[in-house]
């Protein structure tokens, strides 16, 4: 006879619980007072992730485990879990005048984010197989709800449905790579299968391709990466702007913790599947957006181009290539959040426009916003001092020191290409005749862009706080 | 020893300028005038305070002086500065050019001249930075930002074609240096630190030399320009607007030679012996052709640019001489073009601000009218030359000094640049000045006005002191240039050895 249940420990997923109740509640005052509190609760909604925030930034230090080793709470999980909740708070703040219009106004956008969220939290402290699927499904699943918000339009519809489709074709992948695992170690749990997976064998192989599709489809790596440009676009801007952003940090923050931490023993297998996925999403995400007149979709090429350079960390598979996933992550969130803040800000009386020419002349209708997104496409480029040369150093690095010198040479040459589309918006905005002058920028969006450019611009200045917190982050997954 | 930290103040006091031009409001008479005057004496304080360095320098000495080391990223990478007889040249030159600069900007730019102002100088910091780093990561980071402002110089305030011309420069130069970086990073790797000082102790492996020296070639290379990738420097230099040609000329070219000197000759001995042979074919094919190719052109800056491209053929020529003339002579040829190139430049400016052509054919008889200006062209002209008497006849011929004692056949052949040099630099000169003055455009040109007096006075000193007295650049330089020398002499003698013994 059992004794009753163990309650677990719910102490170290306690900002995961309060992010899932607080949306709950979030939902009945939405229920009660309706659309026209859609304000309110986005407030509420920001107070909470800050609340999640505070707790991670509280809990004590070290590795704690819980739900019999199914969640896992260290150095690596906390940094990526408020980087996510930075990530999803700001789009909120970005995305009030988006919600302040009437007709638009959906309660249900603040709370499915803060859902969102919890899934990315719950995503990034995966310590098993059924941990990061759930993650995963409870992420997906508001977020293709989130895609299609604005649903009187048929592109944002057909957004939602294409992620949704697409994205329920990945999960099952997912989850038919994850049965394969089992099947082939008899365990879910990352540590058990990394015991057990020493021998490989064809089903375990694979099973990780399975895997590795499926997380290369959350992340937008080629050959996954079809959906990006078109929900990109057809998203509601403010909804670009968050889906480029956290879910990118927490799905590339589970993809390093698996491959690290469930197959260390068959690193071969897995680095060349990541070096294959690398260069070819560098490669596409650079020669793709060349062509690219609207910018959102050229943000979803950039994108594609950036998780390729990522990868390139996660492909070294050493402490110091997981240092700089962790560096070029965090730098990424703060480029892409403010870049989409400058996106949003380009609306004109008549509603939003999203072709790069409409940026013309931007340097002298408004030299602050221009100066600032030149940083930030300067930075995306890579150029230094600017914060993306940093992010793009420490991936190389560590992927030199690993003896990839192949990768890293395709990479820093493509690098060259992405930065000759950075330098087209450039010199629309600086070099060529004013198109007619943008609506004024909204408080929240300079806000938002003079906070991250100060950071892109001046992070040369003292960057060792962040890359001493991402070499602790990363050692604690080894 | 002064007891501030004058390398860094020199460094970044123009970006204190530039913040304190950014915080001017609104663009009115009133703010281009404080702009302009900010920056001038922002960078006439950062010469001055250059000065200070040479006064407190000692030339007997072959280690870095002035050495400041604080704890940057992560680890190993320190924010680290100093300066040594080969680099401290340069950041005089940079620090001395940038007042003339401002200056020659003071009239022709009237569009967006606080952004202007704030451009060059930040590229000021970027460029004092890029001689001064002893961290290879800082160098490479003042060496890549300097891309930013000089890409908005063309870009913003260049001719007509400037949109082509800023790109071509900003990928050109991006696409070498990245290999660099990489080859920075393996350097990294092998040796544990990024301090240049410990690198330049450091033994690598003859493989990594190889590649490291091909990589830092191709950023130099492009930087130079050598030939065949120079053809982004007619562009450039046709594009962009007077003061961003005589940056590019006279600073930003020497940054390549500069890598050369500090970087592959020291670091990779044995791959620049292997490699030299090439560097030579390389410098003798620039010399002679880029010498032809500017004696057909028709527009003057581009005659000037591609006479650029031939004279730093004397300078690569000369560093991989790897004896002291050759590398004494490269460094002071690297000089006396910064003077020269950058005089050239702004007598094409001179002109271009009042004609706004620069056309050979919409020029002739400027002597009628100009006197003044013509005598000031023709000095340059002479220098560029390289007429005995200016400083552009010692670094020629120390280069070739240095050639002749490695390969004779390679000095003959540079010395027919010399020839071709002169064919095209006195028929640009007699088309533009001699003649007839018949155009009547050019019935009312102005002869030169007391603010480009100004700006003329101190390069036109310094042309004809080096040429009849070039003892403190060389002096300045010699035993750090020695040191050189001897480090690199042991490969090179191995490698003669070798030649001998088959």
């Amino acid at each position: 006879m059992n004794p009753a249940v163990e309650v677990p420990d719910l102490a170290p997923a306690l900002p995961e619980i309060v992010l899932a109740v607080g949306a709950l509640f979030l939902l009945m005052v939405g229920a009660f007072r309706g659309n026209g509190a859609t304000g309110f609760i986005s407030g509420l909604a920001v107070v909470l992730l800050a609340a999640a925030g505070v707790l991670i930034a509280m809990m004590p230090p070290g590795t704690a485990t819980t739900f019999g080793g199914s969640f896992v709470v260290d150095d690596y999980a906390r940094f990526f879990k408020v980087l996510a909740l930075i990530g999803s708070a700001t789009a909120i703040i970005l995305s009030s005048e988006f919600m302040g219009e009437p007709e638009r106004r959906r309660f249900e956008y603040p709370v499915l984010i803060v859902l969102a969220t919890t899934g990315m939290l719950m995503l990034i402290s995966a310590a098993d197989l059924i941990a990061l699927y759930l993650g995963f499904e409870l992420m997906s699943l508001s977020l293709y709800v989130v895609a299609a918000i604005d649903r009187d339009r048929v592109r944002s519809t057909e957004a939602g449905l294409k992620y949704f489709v697409l994205g329920a074709l990945s999960s099952g992948m997912l989850l038919y790579g994850a049965s394969l695992i089992y099947g082939a170690t008899g365990t879910v749990s990352f540590a058990g299968i990394a015991a057990a997976a020493s021998e490989g064998g064809l089903p375990l192989t694979f099973g990780l391709v399975f895997l590795f599709a499926g997380l290369c489809f959350k992340v937008s790596a080629v050959p996954f990466h079809m959906w990006t440009p078109d929900v990109y676009e057809g998203a509601p801007t403010p909804v670009t702007a968050f889906f480029a952003a956290a879910p990118k940090v927490a799905a590339i923050a589970v993809f390093v913790r698996v491959s690290v931490t469930a197959f260390p023993t068959i690193v071969p297998q897995w680095q060349q599947i990541v070096v294959f996925v690398a260069i070819a999403s560098m490669a596409l995400g650079s020669f793709a957006a060349i062509g690219q007149h609207n910018i959102k979709r050229l943000m979803a090429y950039s994108s594609i181009g950036h998780m390729g350079f990522a990868l390139i960390g996660l492909a070294a598979g050493t402490t110091e290539g997981v240092q700089g996933v962790i560096v070029y992550m965090t730098i990424y969130l703060a480029m892409t959040l403010g870049t989409f803040a400058c996106i949003i800000a380009m609306r004109r009386d008549d509603g939003p426009v999203e072709e790069i020419k409409d940026l013309a002349g931007l340097a002298r209708s408004k030299p602050g916003m221009a100066f600032f997104l030149a940083m930030m496409l300067f930075s995306l480029a890579g150029i230094p001092p600017l914060a993306g040369f940093f992010a793009k150093f420490y991936v190389f690095l560590a992927a030199v020191n690993a003896g990839l010198y192949t990768l890293a040479v395709i990479g820093v040459l493509t690098s060259v290409v992405g930065a000759y589309y950075y330098l087209l918006i450039i010199k629309t905005m600086y070099f060529d005749e004013p198109a007619p002058a943008l609506a004024p920028m909204r408080f929240e969006l300079s806000a938002v862009l003079t906070v991250t450019g100060l950071f892109v611009l001046l992070f040369f200045v003292y960057p060792a706080p962040l890359v001493d917190a991402a070499a602790a982050a990363a050692k604690s997954l080894y | 020893m002064a007891n501030w930290p004058v390398l860094s103040v020199a460094i970044f006091l123009p970006l204190v300028g530039a913040v304190f031009i950014a915080a001017l409001r609104t663009e009115t008479e009133a703010v281009k005038r404080n702009a302009r005057w900010v920056a001038l004496w922002t960078t006439l304080v950062t010469f001055a305070v250059s000065l200070v360095l040479v006064w407190e320098f000692d030339p007997s000495s072959p280690e870095f002086q002035f050495v400041e080391k604080r704890p940057w990223l992560a680890g190993t990478i320190n924010y680290q500065v100093g300066v040594d007889g080969i680099s401290l040249p340069f950041v005089i030159l940079t620090t001395a050019l940038m007042p003339l600069c401002i200056l020659a900007s003071w009239k022709s730019i009237q569009w967006r001249v606080k952004e202007y102002m704030i451009a060059f100088l930040v590229l000021e910091t970027m460029m004092v930075g890029t001689f001064a780093a002893l961290d290879i990561v800082v160098f490479y980071l003042f060496f890549e930002g300097g891309l930013i402002p000089m890409f908005l110089i063309i870009g913003v305030w260049g001719g007509p074609r400037r949109v082509y011309a800023s790109f071509k420069f900003f990928l050109y130069t991006l696409l070498g240096s990245v290999l660099m970086l990489l080859a920075i990073i393996a350097m990294y790797g092998e040796a544990g630190t990024t301090d240049i000082r410990v690198l330049l102790e450091h033994d690598f492996p003859r493989s990594l030399q190889t590649w490291a020296w091909l990589a830092f070639f191709a950023s130099f290379a492009v930087k130079m320009p050598m030939w065949p990738v120079h053809t982004w420097l007619p562009d450039a230099h046709v594009e962009a607007p007077t003061a961003g040609s005589v940056i590019l000329a006279a600073i930003l070219l020497k940054m390549g030679g500069y890598g050369f000197l500090r970087f592959s000759l020291p670091m990779f001995p044995d791959a620049s012996v292997d490699f030299a042979p090439l560097i030579f074919t390389l410098s003798v094919i620039a010399i002679v052709y880029t010498s032809l190719v500017a004696l057909v052109q028709e527009d003057i800056k581009k005659l000037i640019a591609y006479s650029s491209v031939a004279h730093m053929g004397f300078v690569t020529m000369g560093i991989f001489a790897g004896n002291q003339q050759g590398i004494a002579g490269a460094v002071f040829q690297m000089i006396s073009h910064g003077i020269i190139s950058g005089a050239l430049f702004l007598c094409v400016g001179v002109v271009y601000d009042r004609m706004h052509t620069r056309q050979i054919a919409a020029y002739g008889g400027l002597v009628n009218r100009m006197p003044m200006f013509a005598a000031i062209f023709m000095v340059f002209t002479m220098a560029n030359v390289g007429l005995p008497g200016t400083s552009g006849f010692i670094g020629e011929f120390l280069t070739l000094l240095g050639a002749f004692k490695v390969n004779t056949l390679v000095a003959v052949c540079a010395t027919l640049g010399i020839i071709l040099s002169a064919a095209y630099a006195l028929w640009l000169y007699r088309k533009v000045v001699f003649g007839p003055l018949e155009k009547p455009s050019l019935a009312a040109i102005g002869d030169v006005e007391r603010r480009e007096i100004v700006i003329f006075t101190p390069l036109l000193v310094l042309a004809v002191l080096f040429g009849v007295y070039p003892k403190p650049v060389l002096d300045m330089s010699a035993v750090s240039i020695a040191g050189l020398v001897s480090e690199y002499g042991g490969p090179l003698q191995a490698a003669k050895a070798a030649m001998l013994g088959q």
